[in-house]
């Protein structure tokens, strides 16, 4: 039987990597996902988790023993922010282009300069195109169950990639709320033991991370995205299995009163504020709902297209800005309908940066401008929401 | 901004290290342990000893919490240091038929004078109680019981649990304590 | 199965993540291509003191039935190195075309 505990969402990450029997964590503490690194040392050093935990130098360090790990065949985790997530960027690559089931969390973290340990997605958008799996989360209960469905997704013989849970830094690492433990047996039912198919094994001697010529390297790359493509039924699989076992079901895109002729688009922990401000609204009398991302990578077309092909408005908030160019969500999600024949207007905004609260009015602001925009046209590409001017 | 009916929103002033996070933390597992609603955390950011923080509670009865934003405008206000009041605006937006929970020496009326709040105290000399009852000058969970006698938003008994999880052997002094402020704060009429 | 050519090679054809299954299959690449000129040897002044298979680069040397120290011309890319640094001049670089 699951038991519910008031928990800060950190330790019950820990928690749960140690129900799923993890055999290694290699990590390096940085805010906001110390709590994280902290409680699961305790939990090692305890005798409560039998691991091993590698207390590395740095985040690259601790993406470098995962990979060694992994390919020893060992369940893997590993959990990172910000600029940690940034000193690991190539060793990122390694471990998905080497297709090893790691599973990290990151609490994301905005990144310098000006220095800033708060929340916003700069440091997801810059690890987007690196070949892992990509989850968000937008409560302390979907961070726990999807980190549960993260080691079932990664291990699965059709997959073996890398994934990565996304909980926004403070605003979900460091809330204490009710959350629901699966208990150990359970965890040990759903999820089977890691059986990597090649690991390093002396009696087994393989190669790995070798070298890769032009004559290979195109066709090395193009199974690694085939994989990343087809790991999207096993995402659903696992979803759906995790579902029947424990009764909360997740989906590649969620929607909140989805079939509204505006929609707000936001990702992770601000959607839950913002579905406020559409109850709000709605009972203001304004037909509007919610639509979010929870798989990043791979990207749920369908299912966005599906979502958003009805509505009139789509009005989008990155937390992070490229600099440059458009925001990145927006982009991605212009460019994901830009040759459906029905398809919504996009108008983009960029807010909620480096810990910057978006309150429930803020939202209530932004699809005002929002739906002026779409009525009069803008000269900009996007807005930013809330700077002082 | 009423963002949630149905739900009370403390915020906690306090010292970095002064435990209002465990303060909070206590109350908002108290909360989940009758079964309702609740959500606790601290001011976001970079942890200093001594330097003036916050924390926040959100209990609910109707709905899980549904925001996560920082508490700007609290029903309740609970001050764990004194010596916070001359330098802190603590009443900071507090709402109108909201209360402040004060750990002082002085009364209400000259808090009132000296400060001007203009909506209802609670006042406990926490500090008195947590040197007698618990021997250190830590009033985190002193506090809890002065906040629970001002406002009720849970039972006593429902912190024993949370108490015992958190401070094991230490656990009754620190419920003792609480009771104690309990009993002795001062609560204005309404 | 019969082993493909390296450029025969499709997407589908490759290991996950590209593991090499085969050990030492290093073994099998023919440095000895590299080669543009080869060692040769008068073993008359050899003294079999082993400098050449030490300071060979590529590790190729190792002594022969005689004893004396002799290239593995599948591995050796002709650097001369050996020649060079031969204490009794045994090795002497030719062009391979001759």
């Amino acid at each position: 039987m699951a038991h519910k505990a008031g928990m800060e969402v950190s330790m019950a990450v820990s928690e749960v990597v140690a129900l799923t029997d993890t055999d290694v964590v290699a990590a390096y503490p940085i805010t906001p996902q110390t709590h994280i690194v902290e409680h699961l040392a305790e939990l090692v050093a305890n005798g409560e988790l039998d691991a091993e935990f590698i207390p590395v130098e740095s985040e690259h360090s601790a993406m470098s023993a995962c990979l060694g790990s992994a390919a020893a065949g060992a369940r893997t985790f590993t959990a990172t922010a910000g600029q940690g997530l940034e000193l690991m960027h190539e060793v990122l690559y390694v471990a998905s282009s080497m297709r090893l089931p790691i599973v990290m969390t990151v609490a994301n973290r905005a990144l310098s300069a000006p220095l800033s340990v708060w929340g916003d997605h700069s440091d997801v958008m810059a690890v987007r195109d690196t070949g892992w799996i990509q989850i968000f989360t937008e409560n302390g209960q979907e961070v726990i169950d999807n980190v549960i469905c993260a080691f079932r997704i990664a291990e699965d013989r059709r997959v073996l990639l890398p994934v990565m849970v996304h909980l926004d830094g403070f605003n979900l690492s460091h809330m204490i709320e009710p959350l629901l433990f699966p208990e150990h047996g359970e965890v040990k039912d759903f999820l089977p033991p890691n059986n990597y198919p090649l690991p390093l094994d002396p009696r087994r001697p393989v190669a790995m991370g070798d070298f890769g010529p032009p004559v290979i390297y195109t066709e090395a790359k193009w199974a690694q995205e085939v994989n990343l493509q087809k790991s999207y039924d096993v995402i659903l699989e696992v979803w759906q299995k995790f579902a029947d076992k424990f009764g909360r079901k997740y989906n590649p895109v969620e929607t909140y009163h989805g079939d509204a002729r505006t929609l707000l688009y936001i990702t992770g922990s601000f959607s839950e504020t913002a579905m406020t401000a559409v109850d709000s609204m709605r009972k203001a009398g304004q037909d509007i709902g919610l639509v979010r991302l929870r798989l990043w990578r791979p990207f749920p077309f369908k299912e966005f297209r599906k979502a958003v092909k009805d509505a009139e408005l789509l009005i989008t908030v990155d937390r992070a800005i490229s600099f440059g160019g458009p925001p990145p969500i927006a982009s991605e999600i212009k460019a994901a309908i830009y040759n459906e024949p029905k398809k919504p207007k996009v108008v983009s905004f960029v807010g909620g940066l480096g810990g910057r609260d978006i309150h429930v009015d803020g939202f209530e602001t932004i699809v005002q401008r929002g739906i002026e925009i779409a009525r009069k046209g803008s000269q900009n590409e996007y807005e930013i929401f809330g700077v002082r001017e | 901004m009423a963002e949630q009916s149905g739900m009370i929103e403390i915020r906690w002033h306090g010292r970095g290290g002064q435990g209002a996070v465990t303060s909070a933390e206590l109350v908002a597992q108290a909360a989940i342990a009758e079964n309702r609603f609740a959500q606790a955390f601290p001011s976001f950011g970079p942890e200093r000893r001594g330097a003036p923080v916050q924390a926040f509670v959100r209990v609910s009865d109707l709905s899980p919490v549904k925001v996560r934003a920082e508490i700007t405008q609290p029903d309740v206000v609970v001050v764990l240091d004194p010596g916070l009041l001359p330098i802190v605006n603590v009443a900071s937006g507090l709402k109108k038929g909201g209360i402040m929970v004060i750990n002082t020496k002085k009364t209400a009326a000259q808090l009132r004078q000296e400060f001007g709040y203009t909506e209802r105290l609670a006042t406990v000399d926490a500090n008195r109680i947590a040197r007698e009852v618990l021997g250190v000058l830590i009033t985190n969970t002193t506090m809890v019981g002065a906040l629970v006698k001002a406002t009720g938003v849970v039972k006593m008994e429902s912190l024993v649990e949370p108490l015992g999880r958190r401070f094991g052997k230490l656990a009754d002094r620190n419920f003792n304590a609480a009771k104690r402020a309990y009993d002795e704060t001062v609560v204005e009429e309404s | 199965m019969v082993k493909k050519k390296e450029n025969e090679l499709t997407w589908k054809d490759l290991e996950i993540g590209c593991i090499v299954t085969e050990p030492g299959s290093a073994m099998a690449y023919r440095t000895g291509d590299w080669r543009s000129q080869r060692p040769t040897y008068d073993f008359n002044k050899c003294i079999k003191c082993g400098l050449c298979a030490i300071y060979c680069p590529e590790g190729c040397i190792k002594p022969n039935a005689e004893g004396h120290f002799e290239a593995d011309l599948y591995y050796c890319k002709g650097c001369g190195i050996c020649a060079r640094e031969c204490p009794t001049r045994v090795i002497t670089m030719v062009e391979e075309e001759e």
